[in-house]
Protein backbone atom coordinates (compact mmCIF):
# COMPACT_ATOMS: atom_id res chain seq x y z
CA UNK A 1 0.00 0.00 0.00
CA UNK A 2 2.56 2.06 0.75
CA UNK A 3 4.02 1.99 -3.24
CA UNK A 4 0.33 3.00 -4.06
CA UNK A 5 0.40 6.35 -1.87
CA UNK A 6 3.81 6.89 -4.01
CA UNK A 7 2.53 6.46 -6.91
CA UNK A 8 -0.85 8.47 -6.85
CA UNK A 9 1.37 11.62 -4.79
CA UNK A 10 3.96 11.68 -7.84
CA UNK A 11 1.24 11.12 -10.51
CA UNK A 12 -0.97 14.21 -8.35
CA UNK A 13 1.73 16.52 -8.33
CA UNK A 14 3.54 16.12 -11.92
CA UNK A 15 4.81 18.79 -13.39
CA UNK A 16 4.30 20.82 -9.97
CA UNK A 17 7.15 21.98 -7.68
CA UNK A 18 6.66 20.97 -4.07
CA UNK A 19 7.04 23.22 -1.27
CA UNK A 20 7.20 19.95 0.88
CA UNK A 21 7.80 16.41 0.74
CA UNK A 22 7.61 14.18 3.45
CA UNK A 23 9.35 10.78 3.19
CA UNK A 24 9.10 7.90 5.41
CA UNK A 25 7.73 9.98 8.10
CA UNK A 26 7.24 7.87 11.69
CA UNK A 27 5.91 10.16 14.49
CA UNK A 28 6.00 8.56 18.15
CA UNK A 29 3.71 10.31 21.15
CA UNK A 30 6.35 8.28 23.45
CA UNK A 31 5.68 4.70 23.07
CA UNK A 32 2.80 5.34 21.01
CA UNK A 33 2.94 5.55 16.98
CA UNK A 34 0.97 8.42 15.77
CA UNK A 35 1.59 8.32 12.13
CA UNK A 36 3.12 5.42 10.13
CA UNK A 37 5.43 5.80 6.97
CA UNK A 38 3.90 8.75 5.17
CA UNK A 39 4.97 9.67 1.92
CA UNK A 40 3.42 12.52 0.86
CA UNK A 41 4.41 15.58 -1.36
CA UNK A 42 2.59 19.18 -0.64
CA UNK A 43 2.30 21.17 -4.13
CA UNK A 44 3.50 25.03 -4.22
CA UNK A 45 0.94 27.42 -3.92
CA UNK A 46 -2.37 24.80 -4.28
CA UNK A 47 -4.40 23.79 -1.36
CA UNK A 48 -3.55 20.51 0.17
CA UNK A 49 -6.28 19.02 2.47
CA UNK A 50 -5.54 16.40 5.26
CA UNK A 51 -9.47 14.52 5.87
CA UNK A 52 -10.17 11.35 8.26
CA UNK A 53 -11.61 10.32 11.21
CA UNK A 54 -10.43 11.70 14.90
CA UNK A 55 -7.59 10.92 15.87
CA UNK A 56 -6.33 9.46 12.49
CA UNK A 57 -3.29 11.98 12.90
CA UNK A 58 -4.08 14.86 10.13
CA UNK A 59 -3.33 17.16 12.90
CA UNK A 60 -0.34 15.39 13.70
CA UNK A 61 1.12 14.99 10.21
CA UNK A 62 0.37 19.04 10.58
CA UNK A 63 2.44 19.83 13.06
CA UNK A 64 5.45 17.79 12.35
CA UNK A 65 5.40 20.60 9.36
CA UNK A 66 6.42 23.04 11.56
CA UNK A 67 7.97 21.26 13.87
CA UNK A 68 5.50 22.27 16.67
CA UNK A 69 5.58 18.96 18.58
CA UNK A 70 9.33 19.57 19.29
CA UNK A 71 7.69 21.99 22.35
CA UNK A 72 6.55 19.33 24.18
CA UNK A 73 9.42 16.37 25.18
CA UNK A 74 8.56 12.72 24.74
CA UNK A 75 7.60 13.11 21.03
CA UNK A 76 9.43 13.30 18.19
CA UNK A 77 9.54 12.41 14.57
CA UNK A 78 11.59 10.15 12.43
CA UNK A 79 11.96 10.29 8.49
CA UNK A 80 12.43 13.18 5.90
CA UNK A 81 10.33 16.24 5.55
CA UNK A 82 11.96 18.31 2.94
CA UNK A 83 11.26 21.88 2.80
CA UNK A 84 12.18 23.18 -0.77
CA UNK A 85 14.90 20.68 -0.27
CA UNK A 86 15.87 21.17 3.27
CA UNK A 87 15.03 18.43 5.90
CA UNK A 88 13.60 20.10 8.68
CA UNK A 89 13.75 17.31 11.06
CA UNK A 90 17.39 17.71 10.61
CA UNK A 91 18.31 18.70 14.33
CA UNK A 92 20.46 21.43 13.07
CA UNK A 93 17.07 22.87 11.77
CA UNK A 94 16.54 26.36 13.66
CA UNK A 95 13.42 25.90 14.53
CA UNK A 96 12.16 30.02 14.74
CA UNK A 97 13.37 30.44 11.54
CA UNK A 98 11.25 27.49 10.10
CA UNK A 99 7.95 28.77 11.86
CA UNK A 100 9.15 32.04 10.31
CA UNK A 101 8.61 30.71 6.54
CA UNK A 102 5.52 28.10 7.54
CA UNK A 103 3.06 30.11 9.29
CA UNK A 104 0.00 28.02 11.64
CA UNK A 105 -3.27 28.87 12.07
CA UNK A 106 -5.02 27.04 15.02
CA UNK A 107 -8.33 25.59 15.72
CA UNK A 108 -9.87 28.14 18.22
CA UNK A 109 -9.07 31.21 17.78
CA UNK A 110 -5.98 32.48 19.72
CA UNK A 111 -5.41 36.22 19.38
CA UNK A 112 -2.82 37.54 21.91
CA UNK A 113 -3.48 39.80 24.78
CA UNK A 114 -3.01 43.14 22.95
CA UNK A 115 -4.32 45.30 20.35
CA UNK A 116 -5.72 44.40 16.95
CA UNK A 117 -2.58 46.33 15.39
CA UNK A 118 0.14 44.65 17.44
CA UNK A 119 -0.88 41.40 17.59
CA UNK A 120 0.21 41.80 13.64
CA UNK A 121 2.95 43.69 14.47
CA UNK A 122 4.42 41.36 17.05
CA UNK A 123 5.16 38.33 14.53
CA UNK A 124 6.75 40.72 11.74
CA UNK A 125 8.59 43.01 14.01
CA UNK A 126 10.45 39.62 15.12
CA UNK A 127 12.36 39.19 12.02
CA UNK A 128 11.84 42.81 10.50
CA UNK A 129 12.44 46.48 11.63
CA UNK A 130 10.13 48.28 9.79
CA UNK A 131 9.93 52.07 10.48
CA UNK A 132 6.15 53.28 11.61
CA UNK A 133 4.66 54.14 7.55
CA UNK A 134 5.96 50.98 6.39
CA UNK A 135 4.44 48.75 9.63
CA UNK A 136 1.21 50.34 9.27
CA UNK A 137 0.95 49.23 5.28
CA UNK A 138 1.93 46.00 6.22
CA UNK A 139 -1.06 45.66 8.81
CA UNK A 140 -3.08 47.29 6.17
CA UNK A 141 -1.59 45.01 4.08
CA UNK A 142 -2.39 41.79 6.16
CA UNK A 143 -5.83 42.63 7.29
CA UNK A 144 -6.59 43.12 4.28
CA UNK A 145 -5.58 39.53 2.84
CA UNK A 146 -7.59 37.92 5.58
CA UNK A 147 -10.91 40.10 4.39
CA UNK A 148 -10.76 42.13 7.53
CA UNK A 149 -9.72 45.98 6.98
CA UNK A 150 -12.74 46.71 6.68
CA UNK A 151 -13.86 45.64 9.99
CA UNK A 152 -11.05 46.73 12.07
CA UNK A 153 -9.75 49.54 10.22
CA UNK A 154 -11.68 51.78 12.59
CA UNK A 155 -10.74 49.82 15.78
CA UNK A 156 -6.84 48.60 15.41
CA UNK A 157 -5.85 50.08 19.12
CA UNK A 158 -9.15 47.96 20.30
CA UNK A 159 -7.71 44.96 22.03
CA UNK A 160 -7.57 41.72 19.31
CA UNK A 161 -10.00 39.67 22.50
CA UNK A 162 -12.78 42.49 21.77
CA UNK A 163 -13.42 41.00 18.08
CA UNK A 164 -16.10 38.25 17.50
CA UNK A 165 -14.92 34.80 17.05
CA UNK A 166 -15.09 34.98 13.25
CA UNK A 167 -13.15 38.38 13.53
CA UNK A 168 -10.71 36.96 15.79
CA UNK A 169 -9.75 33.81 13.59
CA UNK A 170 -9.61 36.00 10.75
CA UNK A 171 -7.17 38.16 12.48
CA UNK A 172 -4.84 35.17 13.45
CA UNK A 173 -4.89 34.48 9.73
CA UNK A 174 -3.57 38.26 8.68
CA UNK A 175 -0.97 37.54 11.47
CA UNK A 176 0.20 34.37 10.23
CA UNK A 177 0.14 35.79 6.77
CA UNK A 178 1.93 39.27 7.67
CA UNK A 179 4.93 37.36 8.74
CA UNK A 180 5.15 36.38 4.90
CA UNK A 181 5.83 32.93 5.34
CA UNK A 182 5.63 30.39 2.26
CA UNK A 183 3.41 28.13 3.51
CA UNK A 184 0.34 28.62 5.60
CA UNK A 185 -0.62 25.59 7.52
CA UNK A 186 -5.14 25.81 8.84
CA UNK A 187 -5.25 22.93 11.58
CA UNK A 188 -9.45 22.98 11.51
CA UNK A 189 -9.79 26.72 10.97
CA UNK A 190 -13.38 26.96 10.74
CA UNK A 191 -14.57 24.11 13.64
CA UNK A 192 -15.36 26.87 16.15
CA UNK A 193 -16.91 29.45 13.74
CA UNK A 194 -20.66 30.26 12.83
CA UNK A 195 -21.37 29.38 9.39
CA UNK A 196 -20.86 32.85 7.75
CA UNK A 197 -17.78 33.47 9.01
CA UNK A 198 -16.71 29.59 8.01
CA UNK A 199 -17.39 31.05 4.01
CA UNK A 200 -15.57 33.95 4.32
CA UNK A 201 -12.76 31.83 5.35
CA UNK A 202 -13.16 29.31 3.03
CA UNK A 203 -12.72 31.89 0.89
CA UNK A 204 -9.97 33.50 2.12
CA UNK A 205 -7.84 30.14 1.73
CA UNK A 206 -8.90 29.87 -1.73
CA UNK A 207 -7.41 33.14 -2.19
CA UNK A 208 -4.33 32.82 -0.37
CA UNK A 209 -3.29 29.96 -2.60
CA UNK A 210 -2.18 32.79 -5.52
CA UNK A 211 0.76 33.47 -3.51
CA UNK A 212 1.21 30.51 -0.58
CA UNK A 213 1.21 27.04 0.00
CA UNK A 214 -2.02 26.11 2.22
CA UNK A 215 -1.87 22.52 4.06
CA UNK A 216 -5.50 22.40 5.63
CA UNK A 217 -7.05 20.04 8.18
CA UNK A 218 -10.48 19.64 8.43
CA UNK A 219 -13.35 17.92 9.79
CA UNK A 220 -15.57 19.02 7.40
CA UNK A 221 -15.83 16.78 3.87
CA UNK A 222 -17.76 19.32 2.23
CA UNK A 223 -15.05 21.94 2.96
CA UNK A 224 -12.21 20.06 2.01
CA UNK A 225 -13.99 19.24 -1.34
CA UNK A 226 -14.75 22.90 -1.70
CA UNK A 227 -11.51 24.46 -1.17
CA UNK A 228 -8.54 22.01 -1.83
CA UNK A 229 -7.00 20.72 -5.20
CA UNK A 230 -5.55 17.82 -3.51
CA UNK A 231 -7.06 16.08 -0.65
CA UNK A 232 -5.45 13.34 1.38
CA UNK A 233 -7.32 10.52 3.40
CA UNK A 234 -5.69 9.13 6.73
CA UNK A 235 -6.71 6.50 8.94
CA UNK A 236 -5.31 5.13 11.94
CA UNK A 237 -2.00 6.87 11.48
CA UNK A 238 -1.83 6.17 7.52
CA UNK A 239 -1.66 8.16 4.69
CA UNK A 240 -5.28 5.60 2.92
CA UNK A 241 -5.46 7.90 -0.05
CA UNK A 242 -3.69 10.77 -1.96
CA UNK A 243 -4.75 12.56 -4.88
CA UNK A 244 -6.67 14.98 -6.56
CA UNK A 245 -9.46 16.69 -4.58
CA UNK A 246 -11.99 16.21 -7.28
CA UNK A 247 -10.69 12.12 -8.04
CA UNK A 248 -10.72 11.70 -4.43
CA UNK A 249 -14.30 13.08 -3.94
CA UNK A 250 -15.88 11.50 -7.11
CA UNK A 251 -14.03 8.57 -8.24
CA UNK A 252 -11.63 7.37 -4.22
CA UNK A 253 -9.25 4.49 -5.24
CA UNK A 254 -10.10 2.71 -2.07
CA UNK A 255 -12.87 1.32 -0.86
CA UNK A 256 -12.04 3.12 2.82
CA UNK A 257 -11.94 6.39 1.80
CA UNK A 258 -15.36 5.73 -0.75
CA UNK A 259 -16.82 4.81 2.68
CA UNK A 260 -15.32 7.77 5.17
CA UNK A 261 -16.75 9.84 2.29
CA UNK A 262 -19.94 8.55 1.99
CA UNK A 263 -20.88 8.74 5.75
CA UNK A 264 -20.56 5.32 5.99
CA UNK A 265 -17.98 5.44 8.31
CA UNK A 266 -16.56 7.46 10.74
CA UNK B 1 -38.46 5.53 40.43
CA UNK B 2 -37.08 4.86 43.92
CA UNK B 3 -39.26 7.41 46.26
CA UNK B 4 -37.30 6.77 49.16
CA UNK B 5 -33.83 7.41 47.02
CA UNK B 6 -34.92 10.21 45.77
CA UNK B 7 -36.04 11.40 49.57
CA UNK B 8 -33.23 10.66 50.78
CA UNK B 9 -31.14 12.72 48.24
CA UNK B 10 -32.86 15.61 49.01
CA UNK B 11 -32.95 15.13 53.05
CA UNK B 12 -28.96 14.49 52.69
CA UNK B 13 -29.02 17.50 50.09
CA UNK B 14 -30.73 20.27 52.63
CA UNK B 15 -28.51 18.97 56.08
CA UNK B 16 -25.50 19.41 53.46
CA UNK B 17 -26.61 22.85 52.79
CA UNK B 18 -27.54 24.19 56.21
CA UNK B 19 -24.18 22.98 57.46
CA UNK B 20 -22.45 25.34 54.82
CA UNK B 21 -24.40 28.01 55.39
CA UNK B 22 -23.92 27.91 59.49
CA UNK B 23 -20.12 27.25 58.44
CA UNK B 24 -20.23 30.58 56.57
CA UNK B 25 -22.35 32.70 59.56
CA UNK B 26 -19.79 31.52 61.63
CA UNK B 27 -16.86 32.83 59.55
CA UNK B 28 -18.85 35.95 58.99
CA UNK B 29 -19.76 36.47 62.34
CA UNK B 30 -16.00 36.32 63.51
CA UNK B 31 -14.87 38.58 60.38
CA UNK B 32 -17.72 41.22 61.25
CA UNK B 33 -17.04 41.13 65.17
CA UNK B 34 -13.24 42.00 64.76
CA UNK B 35 -14.39 45.30 62.55
CA UNK B 36 -16.98 45.89 65.11
CA UNK B 37 -14.51 45.77 67.86
CA UNK B 38 -11.63 47.72 65.56
CA UNK B 39 -14.34 50.25 64.66
CA UNK B 40 -15.31 50.95 68.32
CA UNK B 41 -11.72 51.19 70.01
CA UNK B 42 -10.44 52.39 67.26
CA UNK B 43 -12.31 55.19 65.60
CA UNK B 44 -11.75 57.56 68.76
CA UNK B 45 -8.27 58.07 68.23
CA UNK B 46 -8.30 57.63 64.43
CA UNK B 47 -8.35 61.49 63.27
CA UNK B 48 -5.75 64.05 61.55
CA UNK B 49 -2.73 63.71 64.05
CA UNK B 50 -3.09 59.70 63.97
CA UNK B 51 -1.25 60.92 60.32
CA UNK B 52 0.89 64.04 61.30
CA UNK B 53 2.14 63.44 64.51
CA UNK B 54 4.76 61.04 65.76
CA UNK B 55 4.46 58.65 68.77
CA UNK B 56 4.20 60.39 71.67
CA UNK B 57 7.06 59.55 74.17
CA UNK B 58 5.53 57.57 77.69
CA UNK B 59 3.91 60.19 80.06
CA UNK B 60 3.10 62.76 77.18
CA UNK B 61 -0.56 63.33 75.69
CA UNK B 62 -1.75 62.91 72.75
CA UNK B 63 0.08 61.96 69.88
CA UNK B 64 0.22 59.81 66.30
CA UNK B 65 1.55 57.47 64.46
CA UNK B 66 3.21 59.14 61.80
CA UNK B 67 6.79 57.69 62.13
CA UNK B 68 5.40 54.03 62.16
CA UNK B 69 3.15 54.71 58.43
CA UNK B 70 6.14 56.11 56.72
CA UNK B 71 8.05 53.54 58.41
CA UNK B 72 5.80 50.48 57.21
CA UNK B 73 4.93 52.08 53.62
CA UNK B 74 9.11 52.21 53.21
CA UNK B 75 9.76 49.22 53.83
CA UNK B 76 6.76 47.94 52.17
CA UNK B 77 7.56 49.67 49.27
CA UNK B 78 11.09 48.87 48.99
CA UNK B 79 10.05 44.90 49.84
CA UNK B 80 7.97 45.31 46.84
CA UNK B 81 10.35 46.62 44.96
CA UNK B 82 12.72 43.79 45.62
CA UNK B 83 10.29 40.88 45.73
CA UNK B 84 8.80 41.52 42.59
CA UNK B 85 11.20 41.08 39.72
CA UNK B 86 12.31 37.93 41.65
CA UNK B 87 9.11 36.35 42.61
CA UNK B 88 8.19 37.07 38.76
CA UNK B 89 10.63 35.67 37.07
CA UNK B 90 11.44 32.87 39.62
CA UNK B 91 7.37 32.09 38.50
CA UNK B 92 7.89 32.82 34.82
CA UNK B 93 11.04 30.52 35.34
CA UNK B 94 8.48 27.47 36.90
CA UNK B 95 5.91 27.71 34.45
CA UNK B 96 7.36 28.31 31.33
CA UNK B 97 10.87 26.43 31.79
CA UNK B 98 10.15 24.13 34.57
CA UNK B 99 8.87 20.98 33.36
CA UNK B 100 10.91 17.87 33.97
CA UNK B 101 13.85 20.22 35.58
CA UNK B 102 15.33 19.30 38.22
CA UNK B 103 16.39 22.81 39.49
CA UNK B 104 12.77 23.75 38.66
CA UNK B 105 11.32 20.69 41.33
CA UNK B 106 13.79 21.91 44.15
CA UNK B 107 12.99 25.80 43.79
CA UNK B 108 8.86 24.60 43.90
CA UNK B 109 9.69 22.30 47.03
CA UNK B 110 11.76 25.21 48.88
CA UNK B 111 9.09 28.28 47.83
CA UNK B 112 6.39 25.81 49.34
CA UNK B 113 8.53 25.11 52.51
CA UNK B 114 9.12 29.25 52.94
CA UNK B 115 5.45 29.62 52.25
CA UNK B 116 4.65 27.29 55.35
CA UNK B 117 7.51 28.94 57.55
CA UNK B 118 6.92 30.46 60.93
CA UNK B 119 7.52 34.35 60.02
CA UNK B 120 9.72 34.55 63.41
CA UNK B 121 12.08 32.02 61.89
CA UNK B 122 12.39 34.13 58.88
CA UNK B 123 13.11 37.42 60.91
CA UNK B 124 15.09 35.28 63.16
CA UNK B 125 17.57 34.90 59.92
CA UNK B 126 17.82 37.98 58.71
CA UNK B 127 18.87 38.94 62.43
CA UNK B 128 21.68 35.99 62.22
CA UNK B 129 22.99 37.05 58.54
CA UNK B 130 22.47 40.60 58.58
CA UNK B 131 21.60 42.49 61.98
CA UNK B 132 24.54 40.06 63.97
CA UNK B 133 26.71 41.25 61.48
CA UNK B 134 26.36 45.10 61.15
CA UNK B 135 25.67 45.09 64.83
CA UNK B 136 22.31 47.23 64.28
CA UNK B 137 18.56 47.12 63.68
CA UNK B 138 17.51 48.74 60.53
CA UNK B 139 14.60 49.34 57.93
CA UNK B 140 16.45 47.50 55.33
CA UNK B 141 16.64 44.38 57.56
CA UNK B 142 13.50 45.09 57.94
CA UNK B 143 12.52 44.47 54.30
CA UNK B 144 14.87 41.72 53.94
CA UNK B 145 12.57 39.64 56.22
CA UNK B 146 9.46 41.31 54.39
CA UNK B 147 10.98 39.97 51.28
CA UNK B 148 11.42 36.00 52.39
CA UNK B 149 7.55 36.30 53.52
CA UNK B 150 7.22 38.17 49.74
CA UNK B 151 8.77 36.15 47.10
CA UNK B 152 7.13 32.69 47.40
CA UNK B 153 3.90 34.10 47.33
CA UNK B 154 5.08 36.16 44.85
CA UNK B 155 6.28 32.91 42.69
CA UNK B 156 3.41 30.54 43.45
CA UNK B 157 1.07 33.04 42.38
CA UNK B 158 2.70 33.89 38.98
CA UNK B 159 2.96 30.26 38.55
CA UNK B 160 -0.09 29.17 38.85
CA UNK B 161 -1.45 32.27 37.02
CA UNK B 162 0.99 31.52 34.00
CA UNK B 163 -0.01 27.80 34.17
CA UNK B 164 -4.11 28.78 33.82
CA UNK B 165 -2.70 30.70 30.08
CA UNK B 166 -4.22 28.31 28.03
CA UNK B 167 -1.15 26.54 26.03
CA UNK B 168 -2.88 27.37 22.25
CA UNK B 169 -1.88 30.96 22.99
CA UNK B 170 1.55 29.77 23.71
CA UNK B 171 1.64 27.64 20.58
CA UNK B 172 0.33 30.25 18.53
CA UNK B 173 3.59 32.75 19.72
CA UNK B 174 5.26 29.77 18.55
CA UNK B 175 3.72 29.54 15.18
CA UNK B 176 5.34 33.07 14.46
CA UNK B 177 8.92 31.65 14.75
CA UNK B 178 8.95 34.12 18.16
CA UNK B 179 11.74 32.60 20.26
CA UNK B 180 11.24 31.35 23.75
CA UNK B 181 11.47 34.16 26.06
CA UNK B 182 9.62 36.59 23.98
CA UNK B 183 6.53 34.23 24.33
CA UNK B 184 6.70 34.25 27.51
CA UNK B 185 7.52 37.81 28.06
CA UNK B 186 5.34 39.38 25.51
CA UNK B 187 2.21 36.27 25.35
CA UNK B 188 2.10 34.52 28.47
CA UNK B 189 3.02 36.87 30.60
CA UNK B 190 0.92 39.41 29.21
CA UNK B 191 -2.37 37.37 29.17
CA UNK B 192 -1.85 36.16 32.77
CA UNK B 193 -1.11 40.06 33.56
CA UNK B 194 -4.05 40.72 35.94
CA UNK B 195 -3.74 37.31 37.99
CA UNK B 196 -0.01 38.12 38.43
CA UNK B 197 -0.91 41.71 39.42
CA UNK B 198 -3.75 40.38 42.06
CA UNK B 199 -0.98 38.13 43.63
CA UNK B 200 1.47 41.06 44.19
CA UNK B 201 -1.60 42.80 45.91
CA UNK B 202 -2.32 39.56 47.88
CA UNK B 203 1.80 39.59 48.70
CA UNK B 204 1.55 43.13 49.77
CA UNK B 205 -1.25 42.43 52.01
CA UNK B 206 0.40 39.99 54.17
CA UNK B 207 3.38 41.27 54.80
CA UNK B 208 1.82 44.73 55.92
CA UNK B 209 0.57 43.37 59.13
CA UNK B 210 3.29 40.72 60.21
CA UNK B 211 5.17 41.72 63.41
CA UNK B 212 7.65 38.76 64.15
CA UNK B 213 9.88 39.12 60.94
CA UNK B 214 10.06 42.93 62.27
CA UNK B 215 10.95 42.51 65.67
CA UNK B 216 14.48 41.21 65.42
CA UNK B 217 15.19 43.27 61.95
CA UNK B 218 12.90 46.58 62.12
CA UNK B 219 12.83 47.22 65.87
CA UNK B 220 11.25 50.16 66.32
CA UNK B 221 12.06 53.85 67.02
CA UNK B 222 10.03 56.34 69.06
CA UNK B 223 11.09 59.69 66.77
CA UNK B 224 10.47 60.39 62.61
CA UNK B 225 13.31 58.44 60.58
CA UNK B 226 13.30 58.05 57.19
CA UNK B 227 16.55 56.69 57.31
CA UNK B 228 16.66 52.95 56.05
CA UNK B 229 20.15 52.64 57.59
CA UNK B 230 18.29 52.76 61.19
CA UNK B 231 16.40 51.06 63.38
CA UNK B 232 13.05 52.20 61.89
CA UNK B 233 9.23 52.35 63.25
CA UNK B 234 6.15 50.69 61.71
CA UNK B 235 3.03 49.92 62.22
CA UNK B 236 3.04 45.95 63.60
CA UNK B 237 5.53 46.26 65.92
CA UNK B 238 3.99 49.98 67.43
CA UNK B 239 0.65 48.23 67.99
CA UNK B 240 2.21 45.40 69.76
CA UNK B 241 4.21 47.47 72.44
CA UNK B 242 1.21 50.15 72.55
CA UNK B 243 -1.55 47.50 73.22
CA UNK B 244 0.90 46.26 76.19
CA UNK B 245 1.78 49.73 77.99
CA UNK B 246 -0.09 51.08 80.83
CA UNK B 247 -0.99 54.74 78.51
CA UNK B 248 -4.48 55.35 77.31
CA UNK B 249 -3.26 57.32 74.67
CA UNK B 250 -1.32 54.39 73.56
CA UNK B 251 -4.02 51.81 74.14
CA UNK B 252 -6.12 54.32 72.19
CA UNK B 253 -3.43 54.79 68.98
CA UNK B 254 -2.58 50.86 69.10
CA UNK B 255 -6.22 50.21 68.58
CA UNK B 256 -5.97 52.82 65.25
CA UNK B 257 -3.20 51.49 64.01
CA UNK B 258 -4.90 47.94 63.98
CA UNK B 259 -7.58 49.70 62.02
CA UNK B 260 -5.85 51.40 59.82
CA UNK B 261 -3.72 48.22 58.91
CA UNK B 262 -7.29 46.33 58.75
CA UNK B 263 -9.01 48.36 56.26
CA UNK B 264 -5.69 48.69 54.15
CA UNK B 265 -5.56 44.90 54.16
CA UNK B 266 -9.25 44.60 53.56
CA UNK B 267 -8.93 47.09 50.27
CA UNK B 268 -6.24 45.79 48.44
CA UNK B 269 -7.63 42.20 49.18
CA UNK B 270 -10.96 43.64 47.60
CA UNK B 271 -9.40 45.63 44.62
CA UNK B 272 -7.35 42.47 44.10
CA UNK B 273 -10.44 40.16 43.82
CA UNK B 274 -12.02 42.97 41.32
CA UNK B 275 -8.88 42.46 38.93
CA UNK B 276 -9.24 38.79 38.94
CA UNK B 277 -12.51 38.53 38.62
CA UNK B 278 -12.38 41.20 35.53
CA UNK B 279 -9.68 39.21 34.12
CA UNK B 280 -11.30 36.04 34.36
CA UNK B 281 -14.65 37.79 33.02
CA UNK B 282 -12.86 38.99 30.02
Amino acid sequence: MTELDISNSTSASSAQTNAIEVRNLNFYYGKFQGLKNIHLDIAEKKVTAFIGPSGCGKSTLLRTLNRMYSLYPGQRAEGEINFYGQNILDAKQDLNLLRARVGMVFQKPTPFPMSIYDNIAFGVKLYESLNKADMDERVEWALTKAALWEEAKDKLGQSGLSLSGGQQQRLCIARSVAVKPSVILLDEPTSALDPISTAKVEQLVHELKSDYTVAIVTHNMQQAARCSDYTAYMYLGELMEFGNTDQIFVKPKRKETEDYITGRFG
Amino acid sequence: MNQNLYRRRKLVNRLGLMLSMFAMVLGLFVLLSILFTLFKNGLSSFDLALFTQSTPAPGSEGGGLANAIVGSLMMVVVTTLISTPIGVFAGVYLAEFGDNNKVAAITRFVTDIMLSAPSIVLGLFIYAIYVAQVRHFSGWAGSFALCLIAIPVVVRTTENMLRLVPGSLREAAFALGSPRWKVSTFVTLRAARAGVITGLMLALARISGETAPLLFTALNNQFFSTNMNEPMANLPVVIFQFAMSPYDNWIGLAWAGALLITLTVLVLNIVARVLFRDKVAG
